[in-house]
């Protein structure tokens, strides 16, 4: 049986999505999502227990280079594209109270 | 001929030997656009001043030698999850709505120094993510063989944008099918290459270990050129591959004798639609009649692969999405009361419910308690479907089946019921689990007009032996007088274009 998914869950995954959902919204999702994992249980039917998890299908080797200095990316053109700026900064809402 | 109706291999032929000029080839392409975009939607953008700009420069460098290669002076589109320095680079959604890259990726630098002439960006189902490019937040693209239909997605926009003859050939992507089976939809070749032979860098991720870019063309032999151009080993990706092999073309005129073919039962067990069922059936006795062997036989695991696909892409889109923020690019809600309702009101606002429902189920797999049940489950599960397939590949040089249960389903029935959609994939999730490259080959046209294709997959860099048999069943195709991938019909309008097209659209 898969995971019930419940309102405290989604409370939980909202936190940890970044998302902000309507009580409507929440409700539909907390159907999707637990229709998503009924399905998903079937790979129980599975016996993966001396299986790895295959997380790349060439192996990945650590790539070192020198140290070098070189040209960034200019500042301006970073905050080009930023929703809002100061002073050569992303300027974000006051964190510290 | 009108100069659209060329591949854009043959393009680029006429433009060395100075029968066609780069601009003419652009004007062309802008022409078609202007023509058939109302009908078909296949762009977010399109830069005709920066293109025609572009296609003088071009010129000149094809007459200094600069631009030699085989796809010089070619109008290619390009789908808009792949970065374009200076042009907006969206992913169809809200939430890039005004982004424009101060870079290019690896993929579209390349295309640039081949010489190639980049027209415009295409839509998309919003992050890669959907099945018809509908979950696109700003147009609906049409399917150019009946509008009535999708273009099939993720990379719906660059298949339409081809197979309407307003681009030569495109770049797309393939997390999941997004290149073979909209290809399929639109009556197009198109390739998801191995992982790691084109560089994912300026590509905005879905699924990292996933994702490919790969061409999409009018014939098995423009994918093949432009494959060549684009792979490329690259150190700004660290999961790009060495492989010297790239020059995909020279397999273009081998003979499939000797091939052998493997279908697997389940692929055409129940579900299957009788007409993909016959564009299999055909492409089998194709390449059988070109001295390639066909067998049957039990891949397994079939049932397992898109619950382990779903876990594995979603988890990976909730960790890439999470640079959504409001604060380096992108969408920032107007009101919020404290940072953390900042970040949680834009990407609300800014994401579309399809991408939602994806972060929200990555967030719960990969979630303190629910990581080994789930996510590490469906890694393990993916290490059997690689090793079906090694197991398979020793037996047989290419599995031949469907790109996707149906041709293209109508417009506005496919979003309602997401299960629905993600059970579509069946054919072409575990190719990107794998690792491996598939093709996607135009093969019959059915009774709504609508093109199927077929889908060839090899083992992991074995892509020459695709486009071997590819090229073998658009040979066959067109010696039973199959033509009708010309040129979609409902796309021919207006007297001028008329008289350009002559007799297909008088059909």
């Amino acid at each position: 049986m898969a995971e019930i998914i419940t309102d405290k869950t989604m409370d939980e995954i909202e936190i940890l999505a970044k998302l902000h959902l309507t009580a409507a919204e929440k409700e539909k999702s907390r159907g999707e999502m637990q229709r998503m994992l009924d399905y998903v249980d079937m790979l129980n039917r599975l016996d993966t227990s001396d299986v790895e998890p295959l997380t790349h299908i060439f192996p990945v080797e650590n790539v070192f280079r020198d140290d070098e200095v070189e040209e960034s990316t200019p500042k301006e053109q970073l905050l080009a594209n930023a929703p809002q700026e100061k002073d050569g900064q992303f300027l974000v809402p006051k964190t510290i109270g | 001929m009108h100069i659209t109706d060329h591949t854009a291999t043959e393009l680029a032929e006429k433009i060395k030997l100075g029968e066609i000029g780069v601009t003419e080839a652009v004007k062309a392409s802008l022409e078609r656009i202007g023509a058939s975009e109302r009908a078909v939607g296949a762009f977010l953008t399109v830069e005709p001043e920066k293109a025609l700009e572009r296609a003088r420069e071009v010129e000149d460098g094809i007459r200094s030698g600069r631009y030699a290669g085989p796809l010089a002076g070619v109008p290619v589109a390009v789908k808009d999850n792949i970065c374009t320095n200076g042009t907006r680079t969206t992913c169809a959604s809200r939430i890039l709505e005004n982004f424009v890259p101060f870079y290019d990726a690896t993929a579209v630098k390349l295309l640039e120094d081949a010489g190639m002439v980049i027209l415009g960006k295409t839509n998309m189902d919003e992050f890669a993510m959907g099945s018809t490019t509908e979950t696109s937040a700003f147009a609906v693209t049409k399917n150019p063989w009946n509008t009535g239909h999708v273009p099939g997605g993720s990379s719906g926009g660059s298949c339409a944008a081809v197979a309407a003859g307003e681009c030569f050939a495109a770049l797309g992507s393939d997390t999941g099918g997004s290149i073979r089976q909209p290809s399929s939809y639109c009556g197009v070749a198109g390739i998801k290459p191995t992982y790691g032979t084109v560089s994912r860098y300026g590509l905005i991720a879905y699924a990292s270990s996933l994702d490919q870019i790969g061409p999409i063309g009018r014939s098995v032999s423009d994918c093949a050129a432009l494959l060549s151009v684009i792979a490329a080993h690259d150190e700004k990706d660290s999961t790009s591959v060495k492989r010297g092999d790239t020059d995909f073309m020279s397999a273009l005129g081998d003979s499939p004798r000797g091939l052998r073919i493997g279908i697997p039962n389940e692929y055409l067990s129940d579900g299957l639609d009788p007409d993909v069922r016959d564009a299999v059936g055909r492409a089998a006795e194709w390449l059988k009649d070109a001295g390639a062997t066909v067998d049957c036989f039990d891949l397994g695991l079939m049932e397992y692969t898109i619950p382990t696909y779903y876990v594995i892409a979603s988890a990976e889109a909730s960790s890439n999405l999470e640079r959504f923020d409001g604060v380096k690019y992108g969408y920032r809600a107007a009101e919020y009361e404290g940072l953390h309702d900042m970040y949680k009101r834009s990407r609300s606002e800014g994401f579309g419910e399809e991408v939602k429902r994806r972060i929200m189920l990555g967030s719960f797999v990969l979630s303190s308690g629910y990581y080994d049940a789930y996510y590490l489950k469906a890694l393990r599960v993916k290490a059997l479907i690689k090793r079906a397939f090694d197991d398979a590949f020793s037996r047989f040089d290419i599995i031949l089946g469907p790109a996707a249960p149906t041709a293209a389903p109508k417009l506005g029935t496919s979003l309602s019921d997401p299960m629905k959609m993600y059970l579509s994939d069946i054919y072409t999730v575990a190719v990107n689990l794998a690792g491996l490259p598939g093709l996607s080959v135009p093969c019959t046209v059915n009774g709504l007009g609508l093109p199927v294709g077929v889908q060839l997959i090899g083992d992991c860099f074995a892509e020459k032996k695709l486009f071997t048999a590819g090229a073998a069943i658009e040979a066959a195709r067109a010696a039973d007088g199959e033509t009708r991938f010309t040129r979609p019909v409902s796309v021919c309008g207006g007297a001028e274009e008329a008289a350009h097209t002559g007799k297909e659209c008088a059909r």
